[in-house]
């Protein structure tokens, strides 16, 4: 029976096997691919009105982030099928026929051995080794101790504030701030504060960028001690950490420390975290 | 010499203080044990809630088939309670023989509390006994009425006993100022150490989880007698439980979120360490984990509502929508799943340029997160709603208007959520934790206010055919399972972020664990023990259910009783 191409986009089963190649074109490459060309196309409109090129950025998805996607929409699709009676009797009509017809034997022979290949080629792909170094779950943010030592002193975290903040004068701390960053941090951190200094790219985990999903979230104590302390501060727990940040505190004065987290702040344009009135966050 | 000093005394608050538990160890035999018994107590808690309720509305409605259904809920709790306190006491003679120093320390300071406990454990087992022995004996006039106040009462005094158990462990996260290893300061009572920061936010999280758990339970109990029933009278009855315990559990499972929120906020307010280990630190994936399976929860909730409009006629009319909202829960299920700092090989790192994907980062902050749960919130909701409109026909004259109002409702909470969500990217953080406020406000304030039309709405509302219980596939009846796995399974690794933010200690900065199980558990290591106690706990549920059955069965043979069932479909 010749059947033409409504039939099948009206068929749930192959509405479902289209649902599922869109799903993972746009999890593979529209991610990737769509924000930077919505801002090129957007910019058309934007620059011939003085407003700037639009970036709007992105990159390819990793592999664990595909699987989750496509997971879930196999899950959505199970149950867009299954939902309604006369729909899923329909959905398991071409299963069933491939199981049962004689007219389809070839077919079904062809899948009986392909199947388990894909399944033994996946078995491989997972088994076979690899010069990566193992991907694991990373912890981003340690937990602030209560209290640390910094040159010796005791310091309470929580009773912790920039004294820059109500001494002096703002802008100065800014100027110093930057100075102490382009001599230390840049290699690393890089000239944007991206995270992508010279040095970036071999470091795993990379360094982090600075901006509303990282200080943003967190009070200038918190970043004080995390410079201070650097890597080998890190807290026992969620090791290794595998930091290359060195403990500043043996480098830099108190006074550079909290005036690189003025121009830190200044620079990213984000306010810092603060405790609450109740003291909480 | 101060490493000698600290070996020395290391050794000093060692030695006596642990016991050994072969094979698997003091921590697994304890966590076990703490577990199971958890789970049954949070069962036999949550179940007498919804048991008076719907004793009540029996009573009221004079409908003798919630009187039945009350009393099958019951039924399971005598069972049920049994193994709560089997576990209850193998949980006690773990912590007395294999941690006898952080026993000691608890029993010094909660000592009276406990003696309590135990006399309300004792008022609470035999009011459950004359709870459900004298249900047929006070059947009828005001006995009915005392039989009711004495399944209040069971509720008073379970929830009672919970919050003097709450006491204890919330006194292990967030112990009074000034408590030692010793003890506590004289100024502290026994009462301040009991109401700590920690416990009143405990208390109400867990009497909703109590009822979202025994709603799951209590479905699946349903889900399984549907599938094993052998009669359409049968099928019919237990078809109706399990839409009540899905009910149950999906209407209270919607306001939990916030009482978690605010038991959060009062870890952070505590103590910001343990705060950050929670949310942002060594647990923080557990959040990516409970998104997933808290969307599994929306989605087994909304597939069984939308299978369910099958068999109430005149809800085809809505049909057309479920792939829309599909849509929506499943997009918003993708965002709140979507972690912050994803899972890369050093060569996808290299490509995305840093630690976090440029485009989906955007996806693993709270202001999206926030914004999918919102409107998932508000879609299952909806689904509610076209659930409990399907077989009405509106009589009164604004209908039109009505619907529409409700509409408007849902729109503006949408665009509320939605505005908030974006607008929450360009402010600083202190200002968007604001925002989930509003977010939370608008959700609230539209189920409140639909509900609250929808009653007038639907008076006098003419039916377009009973609703043909018994007539679900039955593939319908494991997403009731689901519920009750997904959401077991999820209490037990939440109940593990919560006690694993201790790290290494007993109570938190106040008693040190020295034990050779000091560290704290991989997440592989916790999600397998967790899994374990869910195994161990459904099995032993699977075995009451179907001691229920057996009781049931004996008993109907003795007994027949027609006529207390929903009417089972006929013909087609």
């Amino acid at each position: 029976m010749n059947r033409g191409a409504s039939y099948y986009l009206k068929h749930p089963f192959w509405q479902a096997v289209l649902v599922l190649l869109a799903s993972y074109v746009l999890v593979k490459w529209g991610i990737e691919y769509l924000p930077p060309a919505l801002g090129s196309l957007v910019s058309l409109i934007t620059e011939p009105l003085g407003l700037g090129r639009v970036n709007w950025p992105s990159a390819p998805v990793p592999r664990s982030i595909v699987v989750q996607y496509m997971l879930t929409v196999m899950v959505a699709i199970l149950i867009y099928v299954s939902e309604n009676e006369e729909r899923w009797r329909r959905f398991k009509e071409p299963i069933r026929a491939v199981m049962v017809e004689p007219s389809l034997k070839n077919l079904r022979v062809a899948l009986l051995i392909l199947f388990p290949v894909l399944v033994g080629w996946a078995t491989y792909q997972q088994a076979k080794g690899t010069v990566s170094a193992p991907v694991g779950l990373r912890t981003i943010h340690p937990a602030a101790p209560t209290q640390f030592t910094f040159r010796g002193r005791t310091v309470l975290l929580s009773e912790l504030s920039n004294p820059l903040r109500t001494t002096g004068s703002l802008e100065e701390h800014y100027r110093e701030g930057m100075r102490v960053y382009y001599q230390n941090c840049l290699p690393c951190h890089g000239d944007l504060l991206n995270g992508r200094g010279h040095f970036a790219h071999g470091f795993n985990p990379a360094p982090l960028p600075f901006d509303v999903s990282t200080i943003a979230q967190l009070s200038e104590a918190f970043v004080f001690w995390r410079i201070a302390k650097g890597g080998p501060g890190l807290p026992r727990e969620s090791q290794p950490w595998n930091s290359a940040m060195p403990a500043w505190e043996n480098i830099l004065t108190e006074e550079e420390i909290w005036s690189v987290i003025v121009f830190l702040y200044e620079q990213a344009g984000v306010e810092p975290r603060r405790l609450t009135e109740e003291g909480g966050h | 010499m101060t490493e000698l000093l600290l070996l020395v005394q290391a050794a000093a608050d060692t030695t006596g203080a642990y016991g050994h538990f072969p094979l698997i160890g003091a921590r697994a035999a304890v966590w076990i044990a703490a577990e199971v018994h958890l789970m049954f107590a949070a069962f036999v808690l949550g179940v007498p809630m919804f048991a008076v309720i719907t004793e009540l509305i029996g009573i009221v409605g004079k409908d003798p088939k919630y009187d039945k259904l009350s009393k099958e809920f019951t039924r399971l709790l005598v069972f049920a309670y049994s193994a709560t306190a089997l576990w209850g006491a193998v949980l006690v003679f773990f912590l007395t023989t294999l941690y006898p120093r952080f026993w000691g320390h608890l029993t010094q300071i909660f000592g009276l509390s406990m003696w309590i406990y135990v006399g309300l454990f004792f008022a609470e087992s035999f009011t459950l006994y004359l709870y459900y022995y004298g249900w047929d004996r006070w059947n009828a006039g005001r006995s009915k009425w005392f039989h009711w106040s004495l399944g209040v009462l069971l509720n008073v005094w379970g929830t009672i006993v919970m919050f003097i158990a709450n006491g204890w462990l919330t006194y292990m996260m967030s112990p009074p100022e000034g408590a030692t290893a010793q003890g506590l300061p004289p100024e502290v009572t026994m009462w301040g150490a009991i109401a700590n920061a920690t416990w009143m936010p405990i208390n109400i999280h867990r009497l909703l989880g109590n009822a979202v758990f025994g709603g799951t339970v209590a479905a699946a109990y349903a889900a399984y007698r549907f599938l094993a029933s052998k009669t359409p009278e049968e099928r019919a009855h237990y078809d109706w439980m399990g839409y009540v315990g899905n009910f149950i559990a999906i209407s209270v499972f919607i306001v939990l979120p916030f009482a978690g929120y605010w038991l959060g906020r009062e870890i952070y307010a505590y103590d910001q360490s343990m705060g950050i280990t929670m949310m942002g630190g060594f647990m923080s994936w557990l959040w990516v984990v409970q998104a997933v399976l808290i969307g599994v929860l929306f989605l087994a909730a909304n597939y069984y509502l939308w299978i369910g409009m099958q068999r109430i006629p005149g809800a085809e009319r809505f049909t057309p929508y479920t792939k829309w909202m599909l849509l929506v829960l499943v997009v918003c299920w993708i965002v709140w799943a979507t972690p912050h700092t994803l899972i890369v090989t050093r060569e996808e790192q290299a490509a995305m340029g840093g630690q976090f994907h440029p485009f989906l980062d955007v996806l693993g902050v709270m202001s999206a997160k926030n914004t999918a749960v919102n409107l998932m919130i508000l879609t299952t909701f909806l689904s509610f709603l076209l659930y409990r409109r399907g077989n009405k026909r509106l009589t009164v004259e604004w209908a039109r208007q009505g619907t529409m109002v409700q509409g408007a409702m849902f729109v503006i909470a949408a665009v509320v959520v939605v505005f908030f969500g974006i607008y929450g990217y360009f402010v600083p953080d202190t200002v968007r934790i604001g925002f989930s406020v509003y977010q939370v406000l608008s959700v609230l304030a539209c189920i409140v206010g639909v509900t609250v039309v929808d009653l007038f709405l639907t008076r006098g509302a003419e039916s377009k055919g009973e609703i043909r219980w018994g007539q679900m596939p039955e593939r319908s009846q494991y997403a009731l399972f689901i519920l009750a796995v997904t959401f077991t399974w999820l209490m037990g690794l939440m109940g593990f972020a919560r006690s694993g933010i201790r790290q290494h200690w007993h109570v938190w900065q106040v008693l040190p664990d020295t034990s050779p199980y000091a560290s704290t558990p991989a997440l592989g290591y916790a999600a397998n023990m967790i899994s374990l106690c869910v195994i161990v706990f459904l099995g032993l549920v699977a075995f009451i259910f179907w001691l229920g059955g057996l009781a049931e069965r004996a008993f109907s043979k003795e007994q027949p009783a027609p006529g207390l069932s929903p009417q089972p479909a006929m013909g087609d």
